[in-house]
């Protein structure tokens, strides 16, 4: 196998690719941190319409794969807004790319943090309260601190999913690792040796996602 | 230590969980510093009745009024009222990501009642008090149930209430720990705090209480002194349930 030879010469087109995955991971899980939190209070917010809206994003997410839902925020959508608009409308790939992954990841995460705050012994509320807390006190000083230790596993687990995730943003075009291999492949017929270094490069990142993510549980175990 | 002042009304108290109502009109009148032991069968709705004084449910119909002051009302400010009115639960519910001593200071702190060095210093004497002056720097997951249920008196106390509720106490507890609780209670008894408990030990029902209440079906079916509900009860289901529990 030339995966040495191989490696030398694609190196440089691989790791541009291998820089825009991280890169596009790295930002749509902040932005979807934030948008999971939203979504979350919404989620158990008393006020109806939230509710529906935090429900809703959930569904649209979790019944469409990933590939339709980047197809449709990049080629669909500016045809719909042009439908509604009259006027041309155009996304970037890279802010499709970016929408897709974020939406797409935040509405797992805001599972994520559901799950975690429900985990929490209903006890800890009511002594919380009982001492005179305020519903919101008793969420930021109580219950939160601890639904962040219990979700910290699911969390690192769907950085995973999403890292992995973003090759299918290659559809698209946009220029992540996969998409680089695509074209050396094209040029040079390596496909062995080409798609084995991508498998070797997302094995080795989350080997080391994993690792750090199990020293993280036994601190807080601990 | 009762005095004359009346400390809790409760008047037609009501509480239904969807279909299924619980309290069908509970009437008592607490004075300070009285000591009421609620008795009864489970599922009688006797831990509903406690939860309902302090709001943690609320109540569907009736009346509750501490020192004068409605407080299953709208207007009243439910967290305020609560801070003088503490509760032990069953399961102690300590926070577990918080030391023995910060789960103490916590709602003083927070709600600024007291500052850091204040609320440190009283958690180290209430600490005494309950003879867990050691154990302030452990986690609630690292002492045994009755050194949990000590400091979740404490942390209760760290309040300075006038009123303290407490949910089966010593329920949970292995039967060598009940002892120790129950010590604490006592103590916290003589001093003259207003207290309702409920709880399975008629032993200690006997002791302390100064009024038992006998709940069954959502009513107080009898009450008096500890002598006359468990020395010569009146109701046919007060006997039938101390013939069981004695």
């Amino acid at each position: 196998m030339d995966l040495i030879r191989v490696l030398g010469d694609a190196y440089p087109t691989l790791v541009k690719g291998l820089v825009m995955t991280v890169e596009i991971t790295v930002l749509s899980l902040l932005l979807a941190l934030v948008l999971g939190i939203i979504t979350c209070l919404f989620g158990m917010s008393k006020i109806k319409p939230l509710k529906w809206i935090s429900s809703v994003y959930i569904w649209l997410i979790r019944g469409t794969p990933m590939l339709v839902q980047a197809v449709y925020i990049y080629f669909a959508m500016p045809q719909l807004v042009q439908l509604i608009t009259g006027s041309n409308f155009k996304i970037e790939v890279f802010t499709a790319s970016l929408l897709t992954l974020t939406l797409n990841a935040g509405a797992y995460i805001s599972e994520i943090f559901r799950g975690a705050i429900e985990a929490v012994n209903k006890g800890q509320m009511e002594a919380a309260r009982s001492l005179g807390l305020s519903y919101g006190k008793s969420m930021i000083k109580i219950i939160l601190p601890q639904a962040v230790q219990i979700c910290l596993p699911s969390l690192v687990n769907q950085c995973i999913i999403t890292l992995k995730d973003s090759t299918i943003l290659y559809a698209i075009g946009l220029p992540e690792i996969m998409y680089y291999g695509k074209v050396y492949v094209g040029r040079t017929f390596e496909t062995l040796a080409t798609y084995t270094i991508i498998a070797i490069f997302f094995l080795a990142i989350i080997t080391i996602l994993s690792f750090v993510s199990k020293r993280i549980e036994r601190r807080f175990k601990g | 230590m009762k005095s004359s002042e009346t400390k809790i009304v409760v008047q037609g108290l009501k509480k239904s969980f969807g279909k299924l109502e619980v309290l069908k009109g509970i009437n008592a009148e607490i004075s300070k510093g009285e000591v009421i032991c609620v008795i009864g069968p489970s599922g009688s709705g006797k831990s509903t009745f406690l939860r309902c004084i302090n709001r943690l449910e609320e109540p569907t119909d009736g009346a509750i009024i501490i020192d004068g002051q409605k407080i299953n009302d709208p207007k009243a400010d439910i967290d305020k009222i609560r801070r003088h009115i503490s509760m032990v639960f069953q399961q102690f519910n300590l926070f577990p990501h918080m030391s023995v001593l910060e789960n103490i200071t916590m709602a003083p702190v927070t709600l600024k009642l007291k500052t850091k060095a204040e609320a440190v210093q009283k958690a180290m004497e209430l600490l005494e008090r309950v003879g867990l002056s050691d154990k302030a720097d452990y986690r609630p997951a690292d002492l045994s149930g009755g050194q949990q249920q000590r400091v979740a008196i404490a942390r209760s106390l760290a309040m300075e209430p006038d009123i303290m509720l407490f949910d089966e106490p010593t329920s949970a507890l292995d039967p060598e720990m009940v002892g120790e609780v129950l010590t604490v209670m006592k103590e916290l008894a003589a001093e003259g705090m207003t207290m309702m408990i409920v709880t399975h030990e008629m032993g200690f029902a006997r002791e302390v209480a100064d009024r038992v209440f006998f709940i069954d079906e959502g009513i107080i079916m009898e009450q008096g002194t500890p002598d006359q509900v468990f020395g010569n009860p009146q109701n046919q289901r007060t006997k039938e349930f101390l013939n069981k529990v004695l």
